[in-house]
């Protein structure tokens, strides 16, 4: 279904309770002392723009995360969401979960079905709202840059 | 509607005229469509609709070249809508009217062509802090190439240009000013006539972007004795693509071409090329002739309903807007010039403009969100982006009480 054939009520689909409480208190929020990545995600459309910052060990394992910046409900949400995820996790295990959370985003289940994505799934009413994607993935392509160690700021477009 | 007994009849004839807009008529989520959007792309009219169906169907063929019938008329028709746009603004002659893709491209050709062999290190380009970006990126280009100088004119913390401040700023290194007659992002209304007089006592030739000034009010370009006018089809009722440079005869013709190609030439050969004359000289190529077509049925729609009545019904408009946003608890209303058209940019409470956005989208309230293509103008009140609300004559008061119902929604969900 698209944004054009949904009714009124289902916008609180997409402001669930858990990306408006993400939104107003978004978990670590800030700069991350010692961190060993970081990645600027610009979104030129909106000129929404944060900033992630990665520790990872010599393990490959995500000890910390961060970000700063300004944006939509939706984005604020979906990074503050990001940094809960991954913290903990192995660098490949992160990417694994990028590539569910675009899946998820792009109506692509095959993708969704490979990682459980626990909380990430709040995310899901994005999908309806094809101009609004791009403010849900914004952080995650930060984390693909931020990973991959890219020198030049992750776009969405 | 409890409003209808203030209207004076010149008044209730631009109220009357929604009907006449196809596009409006529609359910958008499951409510009727409120369209707040117009300074992005203004709605067309059946008239200008049915003026480009007519002109596809029965009298498309190239302009200005075949001695058939149906060239013939093509050209009758392009050169009509010159003749239409001049009238709408006064032009003493259609020598005047260039039509372009639109006010950007208007833009850039007296950049490029007047600008460009004029300007050099020690020169200086004058624009404002208000400006949309498309007068603002062809005079930072134009002032690369030649070591020229961008010199901007500061605006108050109500949205208003600093007077003093500009006419200070118009030196002896001037070689143009370039100036917004209504800024898009905030609505105020520059007091342009007076500061092309100030200009002009100081030999500075002035060129305004009227994309937003030609849908709300009568433009005079003989009375404001601007040097240009820079107008967009689709911002008064017209098709995208479609645009006017107005210029005064002597410093048009005086100007290179813009673009090289086919019908801006009287006679090519391989050791050169003679011109064409004016308009045609800036026109190469096979131009937006539908498209203009269209356009002109715009000018002549908004000429049938009167300028002074659309300006009435917008302002009657315009001071309600103003009222009821006013009295929303949280809302910071951005631009508030004591003179300005129905343009509304607000930030309300916390909430993200994207995200009001979306949420008086879904109760069928389209405006506009984002940084208006004036990050200047968002970086001067230190906000990412508004939300924008814009009227033209097709709007009611209903619209605005939609308006107001469906930020109390928005307020509630992010409550």
């Amino acid at each position: 279904m698209t944004a054009g054939g949904v009714h009124n009520d289902d916008v609180r689909e997409l402001y669930r309770d858990l990306i408006l409480d993400h939104a107003r208190n978004p978990r670590h929020f800030g700069k991350l002392d010692h961190a060993t990545h970081s990645a600027e995600g610009i979104n030129p459309l909106c000129g929404d723009k944060l900033k992630l910052y990665l520790a990872v060990d010599a393990d490959e394992t995500i000890k910390g995360a961060a970000f700063e910046g300004s944006g939509c409900a939706i984005s604020v949400a979906s990074a503050s969401l990001l940094t809960d995820t991954v913290i903990g996790l192995n660098s490949n295990d992160a990417m694994a979960i990028f590539d569910a959370v675009t899946a998820q985003l792009s109506g692509d289940a095959t993708g969704e079905r490979k990682v459980d994505l626990g909380k990430l799934r709040a995310l899901a009413g994005v999908r309806e709202y094809p101009t609004r994607v791009k403010c849900a993935t914004l952080a995650w392509h930060a984390l693909k840059s931020a990973l991959r160690q890219d020198t030049a700021p992750a776009s969405t477009e | 509607m409890t409003h209808a007994q203030k209207l004076t009849d010149a008044q209730s004839v631009v109220a009357a005229c929604r009907a006449d807009f196809p596009a409006l008529d529609q359910d958008v989520n499951g409510h009727r469509l409120v369209y707040l959007d117009s300074a992005a792309s203004a709605q067309q009219p059946s008239a200008v609709i049915d003026a480009i169906t007519r002109y596809e169907r029965h009298d498309h063929a190239n302009v200005h070249r075949g001695v058939h019938t149906l060239s013939h008329r093509a050209t009758d028709a392009y050169e009509g809508a010159r003749d239409t746009l001049r009238a709408f603004i006064n032009a003493a002659s259609t020598t005047e009217v260039v039509f372009t893709s639109g006010t950007t491209e208007a833009i850039n050709l007296v950049a490029q062509s007047f600008c460009r062999p004029r300007l050099g290190p020690g020169d200086k380009v004058l624009i404002t802090h208000l400006e949309h970006h498309a007068n603002i990126v062809p005079w930072q280009l134009v002032c690369e190439q030649t070591g020229a100088q961008l010199v901007v004119a500061p605006i108050n913390d109500r949205g208003e240009l600093e007077l003093d401040a500009l006419y200070t700023l118009m030196d002896d290194a001037v070689r143009l000013l370039a100036i917004s007659h209504v800024s898009n992002a905030l609505g105020t209304i520059n007091p342009v006539k007076a500061i092309i007089a100030e200009a002009h006592s100081r030999d500075i030739p002035v060129l305004v972007d009227g994309a937003q000034g030609v849908p709300h009010m009568k433009v005079d370009v003989r009375d404001l004795d601007c040097d240009f006018y820079a107008f967009s089809g689709h911002k008064m009722f017209g098709p995208t693509g479609t645009g006017v440079l107005y210029g005064k005869e002597a410093l048009l013709d005086a100007m290179p071409p813009y673009q090289g190609g086919g019908d801006m030439i009287l006679e090519v050969s391989f050791s050169g090329t003679t011109f064409n004359e004016l308009p045609y000289k800036f026109e190469a190529g096979t131009p937006n002739i539908s498209g203009v077509v269209g356009f002109g049925a715009a000018a002549k729609y908004l000429e049938d309903l009167g300028m002074q009545n659309v300006e009435a019904w917008e302002h009657e408009l315009s001071k309600y807007m103003m009222q009821q946003l006013s009295a929303i608890e949280d809302i910071r209303l951005i631009g508030t010039a004591a003179h300005k058209a129905g343009v509304q940019s607000f930030l309300l409470g916390d909430i993200h403009p994207h995200d009001l956005g979306t949420i008086l989208d879904h109760q069928g309230v389209a405006i506009r969100t984002g940084h208006h293509c004036a990050m200047p103008v968002m970086e001067f009140f230190g906000v990412p982006g508004t939300a924008r609300a814009s009227l033209a004559l097709y709007n009611n008061f209903d619209d605005i009480d939609r308006l107001v119902a469906a930020l109390d929604k928005a307020r509630e969900i992010f409550a």
